[in-house]
């Protein structure tokens, strides 16, 4: 096939080819878009409501939405000072605390129960930082949810969530 | 594939490769140098073609099975999900069913080529005999597959084929409750045709490379007979025979998405849309078309035992054929006699196919068991026969001499067209008198749709109306299982806004819990919750003791549940108008179909006379009244207007993708006859050179 002085076989080659290609990724498409979350999936990952109310302080209580398991932390007063009095800086990840709480709601802290190392479940009052310590690596995250020893390379992630009022969020 | 390949890789890469694993000199000399006779016709494509349908098979399988979960209370469910929910998940699973009948629509072609031009004589025994394996080992698997969906179908149609084995003196029994892993068919039977379904399709490839492998060994056939003499009588199989099968593919998958996008149903069975029940057996139990004229022949046979022996004979005979032919001469085209014979074969396979479909009555029967007879007496009496008696047309020295005859295939076709014409015309019509006294309920009348057709789409105000129909009437006794109250607001439905649907959602109460005390506690629907059970009656068996005995069924895909018979000839002409609306039509008039029962009907007590239902004794009372549903947009609320709007309500619930269906259908039509024209011409331009010297 010279390029320099193409024939008409060569272009109706061509356009058969290319084509025929198309059709290939057209028929691929639906192949791969059926393993996204389907409808249903989708639709039960709607925002969740949670009441604060019976949530003692000292309190941590896990609840699903789209299928993770979120922590709900109901801080003590020592809990939160330790967290507000860290040197930012020092931390792996840092991130003061003032940004992992809603501001006003100081004693609430929501994340993501999964480790961001690979996705174990942290335990709560464990560790030597008075939150979580996950079993499976042993990253220590502290009363903050930020990750302060161990292999995670990032802090607990914080869901999407709004207060609706002081004892009620929406998560999503 | 025997000796050394002609491959000369000259890569230095390549040609390590090919001293250590010398795979790519097996491609090369198998699909590309492999000498194919330059006459082979368009009846030859069809190997090709079944080779690409076991591979959509199987893909489409593997997919599909990421969806389904093989248990009988959620086998029916999840192909519902799989319909619904998942991205495309209409698309794959009407592709696979459709896919199977295509397969086998393929596999009868490339059977009645391999017959006409005596593909089965000496020295392709061998490989005949392999195909007749494959041909086997499809029709188990694509009777497995029909089980996995757990509709009545389904159920009863494993029932009827596995007990088939029961007609096994001493063991019978035994070995059918073996089968089954039950004392009937239930979770262990599907779970084991599940694991088989999966198993077989592999099987069959494994098979194939084997047929191909023989093929290969002893050369193709072609239309003359005669076996290639020299070079002058073969071309290479790349670019010639690929560009040929590879065009001929293209216009198969036109027919294909013909079914696929606009009468994806057509093929299948309304019953198979209603959940198994191990209580109830279908009216008529049919299997897949594809086995009919075997399913006429075991039938024919009053003796079960001899029905199974010669419903499994029919099949088996093929492997003897080779030897059954006492003829030297291969080609029916130089077989006056044969020739003929072949067509009324042809005729006799397409009468029991449509006997096989017909209640087993009366001159059907009769009918049935001629046929059969027939179909014994043209392999163990006419064929050995014409090989004695017949005078052969001289055959060409070679192929080339023979000269490419056009004419061959187009004449078959044709003979094949006007044949099967003229025998479903001329049978059924001497049999119409006997049907109509089979008929007990007339036939629905046809309404206008405007979804129907090719580019229909659903009326959105008819569908709200519909609607506000099934809420305010249906939705006490029946449920719409399938269906979320977010599909309202979704795309080619009833057009609501997400915050109508919100609405209509918050107006039903749906059960959910346990809240922190342990207890279930109703609240508000939301969108994304089904549409919650009938309030009127708890479970199916209170709904008995409710209902005359009867429960309500679910109308999430009743519209394709219901149907009636078409009859001779529209059964044929749907496929071309695409009318698939029976069922939608059913639902209509069996709306309006109440009468006082005539003289001499005894009505059973709880029940009301309605005309159109099959026993004319339906437990619903009359649902529906002029001005029952209060219309805001203007509509006049009569009975006949009720009953359309809430009938297309349902067309619109049982298939929800139906508009993005004939969308993409006609996408797709349109690049296929593209495309097709593109191959066809380049096809010919790889084919002058050959045609040319010829």
């Amino acid at each position: 096939m010279s390029s320099a002085e193409p024939s008409r076989r060569d272009f109706l080659y061509i356009a058969t080819g290319t084509v025929g290609a198309v059709g290939a990724a057209a028929v691929a498409w639906p192949l791969i878009s059926q393993m996204n979350p389907d409808a249903s999936t989708i639709a039960a990952g709607a925002p969740i409501d949670v009441d604060l109310g019976p949530i003692a302080e000292g309190q941590v209580i896990k609840v699903f939405w789209r299928s993770k398991p979120i922590f709900i932390s109901h801080r003590t007063k020592k809990e939160i000072d330790e967290a507000k009095n860290v040197n930012v800086a020092s931390l792996p990840d840092p991130q003061p605390d003032s940004a992992r709480v809603k501001e006003g709601h100081d004693q609430w802290l929501v994340v993501i129960g999964i480790c961001t190392h690979l996705g174990c479940i942290p335990l709560a009052h464990q560790g030597n930082y008075d939150g979580w310590f996950c079993p499976c690596h042993g990253s220590q995250y502290d009363s903050s949810g930020r990750i302060r020893q161990g292999p995670a390379p990032a802090n607990l992630y914080i869901p999407p969530y709004a207060f609706l009022s002081d004892t009620k969020i929406r998560i999503g | 594939m025997s000796g050394p390949s002609s491959y000369q890789p000259q890569n230095a890469f390549l040609k390590w490769f090919e001293a250590r694993l010398p795979i790519i000199g097996l491609v090369h000399s198998s699909f590309v140098a492999y000498p194919t006779p330059k006459n082979l016709n368009y009846w030859w494509t069809f190997g090709g073609i079944l080779s690409f349908m076991l591979g959509v098979q199987i893909i489409t399988g593997i997919v599909l099975v990421m969806h389904y979960t093989p248990h009988v209370d959620m086998a029916f469910d999840s192909v519902e999900h799989l319909m619904r929910d998942v991205n495309y998940g209409w698309l794959l699973r009407y592709l696979h069913s459709n896919g199977a009948s295509m397969f086998f629509v393929a596999v009868y072609i490339h059977m009645f080529r391999g017959l006409y031009y005596g593909s089965y004589k000496e020295p392709r025994e061998v490989l005949w005999i392999l195909g007749v394996i494959i041909y086997l080992l499809m029709m188990a698997t694509g009777f497995l597959g029909y089980t996995l969906p757990w509709g009545q179908m389904s159920f009863w149609g494993a029932t009827v084929i596995t007990n088939f084995f029961s007609a096994i003196p001493i063991v019978g029994e035994t070995v059918v409750t073996w089968l089954w892993g039950g004392y009937a068919i239930g979770n262990p039977t599907l779970q084991r045709f599940f694991s088989l379904h999966y198993l077989l399709p592999f099987v069959i490839a494994g098979v194939v490379v084997l047929h191909v492998w023989a093929l290969h060994v002893a050369g193709q056939g072609n239309p003359t007979g005669v076996e290639p003499k020299s070079s002058q009588d073969t071309v290479p199989f790349t670019p010639y025979a690929t560009v040929k099968d590879s065009f001929m593919m293209v216009v198969f998958c036109i027919v294909f998405a013909w079914f696929v996008f606009y009468v994806p149903n057509y093929l299948g069975h309304a019953d198979n849309y209603i959940p198994a029940n191990p209580g109830v057996t279908p009216m008529h139990i049919v299997p897949e078309w594809y086995y009919l004229p075997f399913y006429a022949i075991l039938r024919s046979i009053p003796d079960k035992l001899a029905g199974v022996i010669a419903m499994f004979s029919s099949i088996l005979i093929l492997v003897f054929l080779p030897w059954l032919d006492t003829s030297k001469v291969r080609s029916a085209s130089y077989r006056p006699l044969y020739r003929v014979f072949f067509w009324i074969f042809v005729a006799a396979c397409l009468g029991l196919g449509y006997l096989g479909s017909q209640a087993p009555e009366g001159i059907y029967v009769i009918a049935a068991r001629i046929l059969t007879a027939y179909y014994f007496i043209h392999f163990i009496i006419i064929t050995p026969l014409l090989g004695l008696i017949e005078t052969p047309k001289p055959l060409p020295n070679s192929i080339s001499e023979s000269v490419l005859k056009r004419s061959g295939a187009v004449a078959a076709l044709l003979a094949l067209l006007v044949g099967g014409a003229t025998f479903l015309g001329s049978t059924p019509s001497a049999l119409a008198q006997e049907k109509q006294e089979i008929h007990e309920t007339p036939i629905p009348p046809r309404n206008t749709w405007s979804f129907a057709g090719p580019f229909g789409k659903f009326d959105q105000q008819q569908l709200q109306r519909g609607f506000k129909v099934y809420k305010e009437v249906c939705s006490t006794c029946h449920g719409l299982k399938f269906l979320s109250f977010r599909n309202l607001a979704e795309a080619g439905g009833p057009g609501f806004t997400e915050a109508q649907a919100a609405a209509i959602a918050a107006d039903f109460k749906v059960q959910d819990g346990p809240n922190d005390q342990g207890d279930m506690f109703e609240r508000d629907g939301r969108v994304g919750d089904a549409f919650p059970p009938p309030t009127t009656w708890k479970n199916e068996a209170q709904a008995r003791q409710l209902y005359s005995g009867t429960v309500p069924p679910d109308m999430s895909v009743l519209a394709k549940a219901r149907t009636y018979e078409r009859g001779f000839p529209w059964f044929l002409l749907d496929i071309f108008t695409q009318f698939q609306e029976e069922g939608v039509d059913y639902i209509v008039a069996l709306m309006k179909g109440y009468e006082p029962a005539p003289a001499g009907f005894t009505l059973p007590a709880g029940g009301n006379y309605n005309k159109y239902f099959p026993s004319n004794s339906i437990a619903m009372p009359p649902p529906l009244t002029d001005g029952l549903v209060d219309y805001t947009d203007g509509t006049k609320s009569t009975i006949e207007q009720q009953a359309k709007d809430v009938a297309a309500f349902l067309a619109w619930a049982a298939e929800p993708h139906m508009e993005a269906r004939k969308r993409i259908g006609f996408q797709v039509m349109v690049f296929l006859v593209i495309f097709a024209g593109l191959m066809y011409f380049t096809k010919k331009k790889v084919w002058a050179d050959v045609h040319g010297h010829a």
